[in-house]
C-alpha cells in the first residue's frame, strides 16, 4: 500500500505540495514512484522558470517510460533539488523526503483546488 | 483490463507473486515482479527466469520439409544437423519482414520446429499455409500445447541441472537442443535465449511448465518480467519484431544480413534483399549513444545539428549494465557510419550523440 503523508496537498496527477508561507515545495507521491518503478533520470526546470498551474515542468524517466511532471500551482521556480539530479533513485527510496522543485506561489488561492491526504487516498484506491 | 486477453499456464503464479501485469501480444503478461533493474541484474550476474509461454510453436514435416523451410526462411537449413537451431527471418517478396524466428531441426528426418513471436503467431501460420503450394508438407500450429520457460544467466546451467535434473543439457553448446522425457511427455531443452547471457529455453506441456516454474522458484531463481527481457535483449544488440524489424524494415535495413543466406538458390524476398545489399536501401538501424542521462525513447526524432530530421528512435534506454543512454534508431543511410554525430530530440531539448556499434553489451554464450 502506498504511503500518503498527512499535512500535504496532492494533485490528481500525483504531485505533492508542502506549503511554507509563499513557498511551495513540490515532489511526486509514493504511489507515483511505485507505479513508475526504478527512476533513472529527472528532467528538471531551471531556477526562475515560470509555470502556470497544470503546466508541464519536467519529467521523470523510469527504465520503461517517461512520465511528465505537472506543476500543481502557478509560480516561479526558486530552487531545484540538485541531489536528485545526481541520484534520481532517491525518489524511489523516499518520495516525500526527496522533493523536486520549490516554487514561489503567484496565486495561493489555487491551493484550495488541491486534494488533502484523505481525498488523495480515495483517488489512488480507485 | 482489456477483455479477451489470453493467459499463459503460469498466469496464476504471476498474480500470486504480485507481478505488474500488462497486455502484450494479446496475452496478459508479467512486466515486472521485484523491479526491472533488480531482475535485469539477476540475469546478468546470477540467474533469472522468464515465462515465455506466449511464444508460438509451429511444426513442419513432410517429404519436402527441408525445401519448404528453405523457401520461406532466409537462412540455409540444409547444412543443419539434428539438434541444431538456426536464427533467421521470413520475408515478404519486397524484403519486408513477416517475422524473425528460430528453426529447430528435429531428429526425425524432414521435421522442423519453428519458434515465432507471440504477436505474429496467427499471421505467420497463415503465411506459412499460403506458401505451401507445390510442397509436400504439413504445417501445424501447436502453440497452445506448449508452455515455455527461459532460464538465463551465468548460473543457468547449474540451475537446470541441479533443480530440474537436465544433466545432459550441460553438454549443449549455444544454439543446439536436446529432448527429455518427463512423465512420458516430451520436454525440449535448448541452449538459447534473448538476453545476451548463457541460458536455456525449456519447452514443456502447460502443466509441466508450471511444475518446473515452481521448482525453480523454490530454488531461488529470480522471476523476471518482459520489462527486463527488453532491456537485456536491447543491450545485447538484438532486434524486437515491431521495433527493429517489421513489414517496412528488412533484415538488410536492420543490419541482420548475416542471417540471410543470399547464396541460396531462392527464398521469398531474396531478390529484394540482393538489391538492398547492392545499395538500394534508404535507411538502416544504427546504435546511438548520447552524452547525457536523458533517455531516447521509441518515436523520438533523430536530427542533424541544423535540425534536419534524418531518422527515428526504435528502442532506447538508460542502459542498466552500462550506465549510458543508448538507443537503436532507423536513420538515413548517409548518416550510419560509426562516430557520425547525430542529435536526438527529447521533449523540448536536443542532445548530441554519435553512431556506435549496436552490440552495446559483450554477450557471454557457451560456444
Amino acid at each position: 500500500m502506498s504511503k500518503v503523508l498527512e499535512g500535504l496537498l496532492y494533485s490528481e496527477s500525483h504531485e505533492w505540495v508542502k506549503v511554507d508561507g509563499k513557498i511551495a515545495t513540490i515532489g511526486v507521491s509514493d504511489f507515483a514512484q511505485s507505479e513508475m518503478g526504478n527512476i533513472t533520470y529527472v528532467d528538471l526546470p531551471e531556477v526562475d522558470d515560470e509555470f502556470e498551474a497544470g503546466e508541464e515542468f519536467g519529467a521523470l524517466e523510469s527504465v520503461k517510460a517517461a512520465s511528465d511532471l505537472y506543476c500543481p500551482v502557478s509560480g516561479k521556480v526558486v530552487e531545484v533539488n540538485a541531489e536528485i539530479d545526481d541520484a534520481p533513485e532517491l525518489i524511489n527510496e523516499d518520495a516525500y523526503a526527496n522533493w523536486i522543485i520549490k516554487v514561489e506561489l503567484s496565486d495561493p488561492s489555487e491551493l484550495d483546488a488541491l486534494l488533502d491526504a484523505e481525498a488523495y487516498k480515495k483517488l489512488i484506491e480507485k | 483490463m482489456e477483455d479477451n486477453l489470453l493467459v499463459t499456464p503460469l498466469y496464476g503464479s504471476h498474480v500470486a507473486l504480485g507481478a505488474k501485469m500488462s497486455p502484450f501480444a494479446g496475452f496478459n503478461m508479467p512486466i515486472q515482479y521485484s523491479g526491472i533493474v533488480e531482475e535485469h541484474l539477476a540475469v546478468r550476474n546470477n540467474v533469472g527466469m522468464f515465462d515465455v509461454s506466449h511464444m508460438g510453436e509451429i511444426f513442419v514435416c513432410g517429404t519436402d520439409a527441408e525445401k519448404y523451410v528453405n523457401h520461406i526462411f532466409t537462412n540455409d537449413v540444409r547444412p543443419m544437423a539434428p539438434g541444431q537451431i538456426l536464427y533467421g527471418m521470413m520475408l515478404y517478396p519486397d524484403g519486408g519482414t513477416v517475422d524473425d524466428l528460430l528453426v529447430y531441426k528435429e531428429t526425425a528426418p524432414n521435421h522442423y520446429l519453428l519458434v515465432v513471436n507471440a504477436a505474429n503467431i496467427d499471421k505467420d501460420f497463415e503465411w506459412l499455409l499460403k506458401n505451401t503450394a507445390g510442397f509436400d508438407v504439413c504445417v501445424e500450429n501447436r502453440s497452445e500445447e506448449w508452455g515455455q520457460i527461459a532460464v538465463q544467466g551465468p548460473q543457468a546451467e547449474e540451475t537446470i541441472v541441479k533443480t530440474l535434473g537436465f544433466a545432459r543439457a550441460a553438454d549443449l553448446v549455444f544454439y543446439t537442443y536436446t529432448d527429455f522425457e518427463v512423465n512420458g511427455k516430451r520436454v525440449i531443452v535448448s541452449r538459447t535465449g534473448y538476453t545476451g547471457e548463457d541460458g536455456f529455453e525449456i519447452y514443456a506441456d502447460p502443466e509441466m511448465a508450471v511444475a518446473f516454474w515452481n521448482r525453480l522458484l523454490e530454488a531461488g531463481v529470480t522471476p523476471c518480467g518482459l520489462g527486463c527481457r527488453d532491456t537485456l535483449r536491447f543491450e545485447a544488440g538484438m532486434p524486437l519484431y515491431g521495433d527493429e524489424l517489421s513489414a517496412e524494415i528488412s533484415p538488410v535495413m536492420a543490419g541482420l544480413a548475416m542471417f540471410c543466406a543470399l547464396d541460396k538458390e531462392e527464398f521469398i524476398g531474396k531478390d529484394a534483399l540482393v538489391a538492398q545489399k547492392a545499395g538500394a536501401v534508404a535507411r538502416k538501424i544504427v546504435g546511438i549513444e548520447i552524452e547525457d542521462k536523458a533517455i531516447p525513447r521509441a518515436g523520438y526524432p533523430v536530427e542533424l545539428e541544423d535540425g534536419t530530421e534524418v531518422g527515428v528512435v526504435t528502442t532506447g534506454y538508460h542502459s542498466i549494465s552500462l550506465d549510458k543512454s543508448i538507443c537503436f534508431a532507423l536513420v538515413d543511410k548517409a548518416y550510419t557510419a560509426l562516430d557520425t554525430p547525430l542529435f536526438i530530440h527529447i521533449r523540448k531539448k536536443v542532445f548530441p550523440g554519435k553512431v556506435v556499434k549496436k552490440r552495446f553489451y559483450q554477450t557471454r554464450y557457451k560456444k
